[in-house]
């Protein structure tokens, strides 16, 4: 046995020494986190009033507010979504309502999880070539929404598959024993059960697609734009681009240091705030759920 | 274990002594050194169910099973919504895995022209290319070699992974095993809610806080370097890795932990010993997760790496890693171009670097998995 060889005391020792160290590792990364959050929020609250929210950038981006970045961030995020929320819910429910569980849909599933993992930068050569070139979108919110959207596509697929897994058989049998065909089982009993949870991985992309930067330099950001984009083949600003201009090539670095953290803070405001929606969904859904 | 009875009287070393008749309901459980494992309770198969013959009526042919298995097995006629919504939902999962193919189709096709020569310009050997260590791509006279490069991404992954892990699976350890249910169910979605800050304001982090710092409290020319990035991207990795092994040392089954615990263990001694090789396959799977962030990670290393194109000899130096490579040069390339073939190039070798880092921590999970 693996006890033998140590006294009680010894043993003691090293267990009070191990649980001192796991507790100090905890609560320094805790400790780095909190105050990175913190920095941040005190750097860049100076920056933010109303006309920072409500304004163009003036004098090269070196005055006036970043409202439109944010409208383009939005633009794009929720553009992204019409894309992903439909394809990955209809493969969700494919893939766990109506697929028979083989190699194939293994396949699948496999092909879902790695795409999950390429890097984002991959995704925007591919929406580079795709959507700005081949289909002739320019560089446009068009072509950024639908590459964010094919970027987010397998998170929401995960999620909601995940979610769709979590309803009982018993509801599918139930529904299934009262006559219903597989569609209006899937539209009356599994979805409505469902839905909460599948929408929680969608939120949760929205937000990731509202913190990517290298994508959508690629396919549809401009550093600046006189004004609100009004059709889908306009360049956009974005709040994540902004930043990053801001800060490497912008005309005064060490100027804009608060507009620089004001915008984003701004940007994790939006990003940390669908975040947080999603966890407190998920966690209140956790607790109603009956089954 | 065997079925033959005298066979089976002859272990003395099993607890319980089995009437030959009666099927075996527990199981003997074998600890050694930490690892433990299950031995199969066998049952004697059932004797078919026949179906009771009513009055009056023949004998029924089938047994329950084979009833139920007849009916499971009849096609319910689909109606026209059903077929249709059918095909819907299996074109999105087409949609959805499709993409992955598209991606390397495109990848392929437009970095192919590569090795032809093209315009006067000769095409680019795949030994050059790969194991080339000059990277100037703007040149009147080019060299695309990009070992530097997928070293500079290598050189980031290995030290912020190396920074992250004994963070993470430290952290993970605390929410699993050492915290109580109170502190846990506050932290981990706070860790959570971590990992989805944006890179770019890590990457604003690095430059405008640690960069300076490094540079002063290490006198170094520049503080944008490998060291810088693999912190930040630590930061990154940190959240990821603790969450994931926080849900693989969880999913160890509570009863084996008790044991331990009742065979006079510690806490550290249970954790170290018993849970931490049951949960393995799940907690390597967290870290090559982690570690397929940090490499397609591009914000933060374009913003911090420095951005020279050189195999790193020491953490402060400045690395140029693929993916910034292709975030930072693609914009100023005119499309069709070598440069822009070159950039493709590079977009193949970063999806197969994390095609391999997936694959491998799926098939970890799926042994994992199927060993439990």
């Amino acid at each position: 046995m693996f006890l033998i060889g140590y006294s009680k005391e010894a043993r003691k020792k090293r267990d009070i020494l191990a649980t001192t160290v796991i507790v100090a590792l905890a609560g320094f990364i805790l400790l780095v986190l909190a105050s990175l959050l913190i920095y941040i929020l005190v750097q860049g609250i100076s920056a933010i009033n109303w006309e920072f929210l409500t304004q163009f950038p003036r004098e090269s981006m070196t005055k006036g507010g970043i409202l439109p970045a944010i409208v383009g961030t939005l633009y794009l995020a929720l553009g992204s979504m019409v894309i992903s929320i439909p394809l990955g819910f209809g493969a969700a429910i494919y893939l766990s309502e109506y697929a028979k569980q083989g190699a194939l849909v293994s396949i699948i599933r496999l092909g879902v999880a790695n795409l999950a993992g390429v890097p984002s930068v991959v995704f925007g050569l591919f929406g580079l070539s795709l959507f700005v070139t081949t289909f002739g979108f320019g560089r446009s919110l068009l072509s950024g929404c639908l590459t964010l959207g094919l970027l987010t596509l397998p998170t929401v697929t995960a999620a909601a598959e995940e979610a769709l897994r979590q309803t009982p058989a018993s509801f599918r049998e139930a529904a299934l024993a009262l006559g219903a065909n597989r569609f209006q089982a899937i539209r009356q009993v599994i979805l409505p059960a469902a839905l909460p949870g599948m929408l929680t991985g969608a939120i949760l992309a929205l937000g990731r697609a509202a913190g990517e930067t290298a994508p959508i330099t690629l396919t549809s950001a401009t550093s600046f734009s006189p004004s609100l984009p009004d059709s889908p083949f306009n360049e956009a600003m974005a709040l994540t681009t902004h930043v990053y201009n801001l800060a490497t090539n912008g005309a005064n670095i060490a100027g804009t240091k608060h507009l620089q953290f004001g915008t984003s803070l701004v940007l994790m405001a939006i990003v940390l705030g669908l975040s947080l929606a999603a966890v407190v969904l998920r966690a209140r859904l956790r607790r109603s759920r009956k089954w | 274990m065997t079925k033959d009875p005298t066979e089976q009287k002859q272990k003395p070393r099993d607890l319980v002594e089995k009437s030959p008749d009666e099927p075996t309901l527990s199981s003997v459980v074998s600890v050694t050194d930490g690892a433990v494992f299950f031995d199969e309770v066998d049952e004697k198969p059932k004797p078919p169910l026949k179906i009771p013959s009513l009055e009056g009526q023949p004998e029924a042919k089938e047994t329950y099973q084979e009833a139920f298995s007849r009916a499971i097995a009849l096609k319910p006629r689909l109606s026209k919504t059903e077929h249709g919504s059918r095909l819907v939902f299996l074109l999105c999962a087409i949609l959805a895995m499709g993409q992955m193919l598209l991606i390397m189709v495109f990848l392929f096709t437009e970095s192919f022209g590569l090795l032809f020569s093209q315009g006067g310009s000769p095409g680019v050997s795949l030994g050059s290319f790969l194991f080339g260590r000059d990277w100037y791509p703007t040149y009147p006279d080019p060299s695309f070699g990009a070992l530097a490069l997928i070293c500079g991404s290598l050189a980031v992954t290995v030290v912020s992974t190396a920074l992250a892990t004994p963070l993470g699976l430290g952290l993970a350890m605390f929410l699993s095993c050492v915290a109580g249910r109170r502190t846990r169910e506050w932290v981990k979605p706070a860790v959570e809610l971590l990992a989805s800050v944006p890179s770019v304001v890590l990457g604003l982090v690095g430059m405008v806080v640690i960069a300076p710092f490094l540079q002063e409290t290490l006198n170094l020319p520049t503080g944008l370097n490998l060291l810088n990035a693999s912190l930040i991207l630590a930061i990154m990795a940190t959240p990821t890795i603790a969450s994931l092994g926080e849900d693989a040392l969880s999913a160890v089954p509570q009863d084996i932990k008790d044991a331990s615990y009742a065979l006079g263990a510690t806490r550290w001694e249970t954790i170290w010993r018993v849970t931490t090789p049951a949960a393995l396959g799940g907690l390597s799977t967290a870290v090559i997760l982690g570690l397929g962030r940090s490499l397609g990670e591009t914000m933060v290393v374009l913003m911090v790496a420095g951005g020279a194109a050189q195999i790193p000899n020491s953490l402060f130096d400045s690395v140029r890693p693929l993916t910034s490579t292709l975030a930072a040069e693609m914009g100023e390339t005119a499309i069709g171009s070598r440069h822009y073939q070159v950039l493709f190039a590079l977009g193949v070798i970063l999806f197969f670097m994390t095609l391999a880092f997936n694959l491998l921590a799926w098939y970890l999970s799926r042994r994992w998995r199927s060993r439990r």
